[in-house]
């Protein structure tokens, strides 16, 4: 799919790219619903739990998540200059700064598997080996939400991660040129992910530590 | 079959009260709909296509009908909310005497159990005349408590008391559904209300046979369950005494404040760490999944028969 | 580029190939309009065993699981797989682009995929329905639905799940279609009112939808996991799921309501010959009634446990979002005043759709009033309610619009006498089927009960009576339908004398909509001593 080629429904390459754009912004804010109705739910819990609720974040692995959340801005630094410098007609630059925000998007996996290993460790799963006798069953449902919480946001970046990936090898092979759209609407993606884990870090990690 | 019923059966002041509302919104619609079905078909007729109707006077500015029939809306439609607000406010008022009774909701049977211990399946007897209040659980899914006569009905949510009061003027045997689906048999969950005169229903309750009274066996719970090693002097434990508990403000170790009712009481004993009383460690086991429905209400029973305002009952 | 004069986008292609990998919005119309059929047939079959069982008091087809499968299949089944998608994805994927003078939609893949997310879903639930059925009821509440329930749920909800992505796809490409692909000319007050209110129902669909996604996902969480999150069981709050499910659900309603009402402003004023009463406020008020359609959901838990302050504010707010609906009523009523009324089968179908929806909204506002909701929830008056808005009101317009568009689409003109025949038909039956059911809910008579007290048993009768009539009457333009594909003399490019776009065209419409890229000179539904005067300036 060459980008230039225009769809036969579209008068302009203008009015296309304002579309695809309008596109991607409609389907952000049906994410931020998706996500809004988690994080809802988890709100309501925290209010309704109190104190034992909150008390469960601090098992959290707060030096990990402060790690993945720098990892995580970086990553959306280095897609900004991939956009900026594709759009200021460089073809290297940006496959490079794309290169880079794929890597750091899989350290942020790898770094989340990783804090998930400690928590299977420490019997924090839900459904798999939480111990309840150990954290007490308002903690269980705080795990529920962590886990629904991060793994949705990590199968998010996984498909970032993917489509980095082709943008990337299409802009090196010289598929996707300046003028489209595509690349800005990856930029949004991925600013989006990282937005929704600059509002899941403090909810789940920072909760329960101003003590 | 059983000819046109087309009103339900009224057992109760307040039903009269929901009728009337009832009958009075039915006006409203009546004439509003009429008004609007009469236009149509009148414009229908006098405008189709092919009469010599005068259409010289067509409406250009249309912004002042628009002003006036929203505006004429709100207005009802505020009315209507108020209205009905004001009797709604009725049914979170229960009267401070009423005779209560413990209701327990499982899949597919409601259990009543009376302040004297008198216990009865998909059956409540009631005196006529009297404010009744029912303290509500559910031992497994949501069920809702519906007697048509009465014009009221409450879920019941697993996992919490809902309450519900109501006062019953005329004798009589009045269904009782279950209006909340709750699997197979939900059809078949209810049954009656019998609603008795006072001697009656102190014959009926005489004939269920001497048992202790509810508190009474919710006291000896108390001791079966080791409540009292904690709670009574001599306890090993520092424990807050119970007596005088009930329907008083407790605070919190949080800061806050709440008054001691049914559903505090049930919540100290199931989820004593959710809310614990200020000056007190949270030593307090759990009872979740050890105290049944059936037990917890005698417990609150109990609890609520040392209280200040109950010590008599 | 011009195609030769008779192609058209029925013909231009053939084979079974070049209609399920199309991308043309007409065909892919055509695609739903066979699945939407199938799905409101299995829906009826449903509903008709239904009443059939509620003849008699007692059990008379089958045991209470059988009949609590019934009416979970039809409730499921009638919101997702018909109504919800019913007018937006047939009529607005078909209609709308042509509305506004485009050639496609904006992503005219992204449609397609739509559908095969639409099958994909509705082929999954009816598997489960199949296997064995469920028997939650279409609400599925918590704690029932996660550890009591029987069936395949998982595979039910999965699938309604699955669809919800052709929900929000289709909503996405309708929102940046209008924003983006109108014709020169097409100014927003110059979009007929269906693009409006379809406009309205997509904003609904791509911010509710995904509400339902999160809570069906936590809902299957929970069965399969074993993980606490509504159940009290496990430390969840059963309350919290309500609050969810509505979340969506009740703005669900919306969309269900809106693109019928976008319908029957197309066809009153068309019948009318007379420009519609108030255009900007009937369109401002489908985005009112979509705006604040989002909050008022608490008034499905008025006896369900949540606050009493939550109660009066939701109870105040259902009033308020009423009004709008009233405004629309009293708009298509002045618009008959001095015009020159003709009563072919969609303006009929239109009549009816305004009595019917009427009534169900005002009984609406009967539930909205706290003391009497207590008493009718969870009976038949809210089965009669909602099907008064729903099968009264939001089919009626969905039958309304296919009557009006049928010329339009398959170049054909349908036997008109019979036409009207069936939508009397229907109006009646209706009325028979549902009135009865005000009375037996104010009465007590609860819902989801195969069996009930013999006294209430003549309003059932009655109302099973009524429901052998309406199936007729939906059952009689299949053939008259089919009559027209086969036998049906050609319709005109304009057969109605309406003034839209899409009249300006060819019927059935070419592949690529218009010969030329029209230009709109005016409003909509303008009229010149009852001729009409065309939106495109060209033609
Ligand atoms: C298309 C679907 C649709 C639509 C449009 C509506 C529209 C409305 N609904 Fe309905 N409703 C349902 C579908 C719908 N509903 C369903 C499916 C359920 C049950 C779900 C379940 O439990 O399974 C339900 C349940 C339901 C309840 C909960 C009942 C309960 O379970 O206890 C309530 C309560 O307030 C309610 C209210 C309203 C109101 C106020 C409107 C308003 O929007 C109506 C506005 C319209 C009018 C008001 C009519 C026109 C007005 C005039 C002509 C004005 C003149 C009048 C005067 C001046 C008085 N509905
Ligand atoms: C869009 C929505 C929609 C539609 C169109 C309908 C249509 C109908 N519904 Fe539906 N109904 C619901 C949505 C809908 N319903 C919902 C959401 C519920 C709640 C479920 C729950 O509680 O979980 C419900 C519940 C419900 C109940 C209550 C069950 C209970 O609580 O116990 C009843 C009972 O009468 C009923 C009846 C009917 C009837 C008679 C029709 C008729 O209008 C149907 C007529 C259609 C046909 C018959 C098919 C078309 C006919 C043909 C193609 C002809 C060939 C067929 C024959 C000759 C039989 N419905
Ligand atoms: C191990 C000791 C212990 C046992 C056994 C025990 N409790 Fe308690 N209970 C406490 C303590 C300590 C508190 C105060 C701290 C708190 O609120 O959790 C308390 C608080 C309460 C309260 C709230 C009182 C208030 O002033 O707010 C109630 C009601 C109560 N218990 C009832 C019971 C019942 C009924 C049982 C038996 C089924 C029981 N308790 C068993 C130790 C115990
Ligand atoms: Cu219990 Cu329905
Ligand atoms: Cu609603």
């Amino acid at each position: 799919m060459s980008e230039r080629a225009i769809g036969f429904q579209y008068a302009t390459v203008a009015q296309q790219r304002e579309a695809s754009t309008l596109g991607m912004w409609a389907f952000l804010a049906t994410e931020v619903l998706f996500f809004g109705a988690l994080i809802a739910a988890y709100l309501n819990y925290r209010i309704w739990l109190g104190d034992e609720f909150i008390a469960a974040a601090s098992l959290t692995k707060v030096a990990l998540g402060t790690a993945n959340t720098a990892v995580l801005l970086t990553s959306s630094a280095c897609m900004a200059m991939a956009v900026m410098t594709f759009e200021a007609g460089s073809k290297r630059a940006p496959v490079l700064w794309l290169t880079a925000t794929a890597l750091l998007g899989l350290a942020f996996v790898v770094i989340k598997a990783s804090e998930w290993w400690l928590d299977y460790q420490e019997h924090l799963i839900p459904a798999l080996n939480f111990d309840l006798a150990r954290h007490g069953g308002v903690a269980e449902i705080f795990f529920v939400f962590y886990f629904c919480a991060t793994g949705l946001h990590a199968l998010h970046l996984l498909i970032g991660i993917s489509i980095v990936a082709w943008l990337a090898t299409a802009i090196g092979r010289g598929r996707i040129v300046p003028g489209g759209s595509t690349t800005r609407l990856v930029g949004l993606y991925w600013h989006f992910v990282d937005v929704v884990w600059i509002f899941l870090f403090p909810l789940i990690y920072l909760a329960g530590r101003n003590g | 079959m059983h000819g046109f019923p087309w009103w339900p059966a009224t057992a109760s002041a307040y039903a009269g009260t929901i009728d009337f509302l009832f009958g009075s919104l039915l006006v409203v619609a009546a004439l509003t709909s009429g008004l609007v079905f009469f236009l149509l078909l009148f414009f229908a007729n006098k405008y189709r296509h092919g009469s010599n109707a005068d259409r010289s006077g067509a409406i250009r500015k249309t912004w002042r009908f628009e002003v006036a029939w929203t505006a004429a809306t709100l207005l009802v439609f505020v009315g209507m909310a108020v209205w009905g607000s004001t009797i709604y406010l009725r049914l979170y008022n229960p009267p401070a005497d009423a005779l209560q009774i413990f209701i327990v909701g499982k899949q597919w049977m409601w259990k009543a159990q009376h302040p004297g211990g008198q216990r009865e399946i998909n059956e409540l007897h009631v005196p006529v005349g009297q404010d009744v209040r029912l303290v509500m659980a559910s031992q497994d899914v949501i069920h809702s408590f519906f007697v048509p006569a009465l014009r009221i009905k409450q879920d019941v949510v697993p996992g919490r008391y809902e309450t519900m009061w109501f006062r019953a003027d005329k004798v009589g045997r009045y269904h009782l559904f279950c209006a909340e689906y709750c699997g197979t048999d939900h059809a078949h969950m209810g049954g009656w209300l019998t609603v008795m005169n006072p001697r009656d229903f102190a014959n009926w309750l005489e004939d269920q046979g001497g048992q202790t009274t509810l508190a009474a066996q919710g006291e000896e719970l108390f001791r079966r369950y080791g409540c009292s090693g904690c709670h009574e002097s001599g306890g090993t434990v520092r424990a807050p005494h119970l007596e005088g508990v009930f329907g008083s403000p407790v605070p919190l170790s949080d800061g806050s404040v709440v008054i001691a009712d049914e559903r505090y009481v049930r919540d100290s004993i199931l989820n004593p760490k959710g809310q614990v009383a200020a000056g007190y460690a949270p030593v307090m086991p759990t009872f979740a999944g050890q105290v049944s429905e059936d037990d917890l209400a005698k417990l609150v029973a109990y609890i609520e028969s040392i209280g200040p305002e109950r010590s008599g009952s | 580029m011009h195609a030769p004069h008779d192609e058209t986008y029925l013909n231009a292609r053939v084979g079974i190939r070049s209609w399920l990998l199309t991308t043309d919005h007409k065909r892919i119309a055509l695609l739903y309009f066979a699945g939407i059929t199938f799905f409101f047939f299995i829906g009826g079959i449903a509903a008709t065993l239904i009443r059939l069982e509620l003849i008699t008091p007692g059990p008379t087809l089958g045991s209470p699981d059988f009949y609590n499968r019934l009416f979970t299949m039809h409730g499921i089944v009638m919101v997702w797989f018909f109504l919800i998608p019913s007018i937006p994805t047939t009529m607005g994927n078909f209609i709308l682009p042509m509305m506004i003078g485009a050639r496609d939609l904006a992503f005219p893949r992204l449609n397609l995929l739509s559908w095969y997310f639409y099958i994909a879903g509705g082929l999954i639930t009816i598997a489960a329905l199949l296997l064995g059925g469920i028997d939650t009821g279409w609400t599925f509440y918590e704690p029932y639905s996660t550890f009591y329930a029987t069936g395949y749920l998982i595979l039910a909800v999965f699938g309604i799940f699955v669809s919800g992505f052709s929900s929000i796809l289709t909503g996405l490409n309708f929102i940046v279609t209008v924003h983006k692909l109108r014709a020169p000319g097409m100014t927003w007050y110059r979009l007929p009112v269906f693009v409006w209110s379809t406009y309205a129902t997509s904003l609904i669909l791509i911010l509710a939808t995904p509400v339902l996604a999160m809570t069906l996902l936590m809902l299957l969480a929970e069965r399969v996991l074993h993980v606490g999150l509504f159940s009290p069981q496990l430390g969840g709050d059963p309350i919290l799921f309500q609050h969810m499910f509505w979340f969506y659900s009740h703005p669900a309603v919306y969309i269900m309501i809106l693109p019928s009402m976008g319908v029957i402003s197309e066809i009153v004023p068309v019948f009318a010959r007379k420009p519609l009463f108030g255009y900007k406020f009937v369109v401002w008020c489908s985005i009112a009634i979509a705006a604040i359609g989002f909050l008022v959901w608490g008034h499905h838990m008025f006896v369900a446990g949540q606050s009493l302050y939550a109660s009066l504010a939701f109870s105040f707010l259902s009033y308020l979002v009423a009004v709008p609906s009233a405004i629309k009523v009293f708009n298509w009523t002045a618009t008959l005043h001095e015009g020159w009324i003709r009563f072919d089968a969609p303006m009929l179908y239109a009549f009816g759709f305004i009595g019917l929806f009427t009534i169900g909204g005002l009984t609406g506002l009967f539930l909205a009033a706290l003391p009497i909701d207590v008493h009718v929830t969870d009976t038949y008056f809210i089965v009669a309610h909602f099907h008064y808005i729903m099968v009264g009101g939001a089919v009626m317009g969905f039958f309304a619009g296919l009557h009006y568009w049928w010329p339009k689409i398959t170049g054909r003109l349908y036997p008109d006498y019979w036409a009207r025949f069936a939508a009397i038909l229907a109006f009646f039956g209706f009325n028979l089927t549902f009135f009865p059911q005000f009375i037996l809910g104010y009465l007590g008579m609860p819902r989801r009960y195969q069996s009930y007290p013999p006294e209430f048993q003549i309003w059932h009768v009655l109302s099973s009576a009524g429901a052998s009539i309406l199936a007729f009457g939906y059952a009689l333009p299949l053939f008259y339908f089919a009559w027209s594909i086969l036998r049906g003399s050609r319709a005109s490019a304009n057969p109605w004398g309406a003034t839209g776009l899409e009249w300006s065209t060819r019927s059935p419409p070419p592949p690529e909509n218009f010969a030329a890229t029209p230009t709109v000179v005016r409003a909509p539904y303008q009229y010149d001593q009852g001729k009409p005067c065309m939106q495109a300036g060209d033609v």
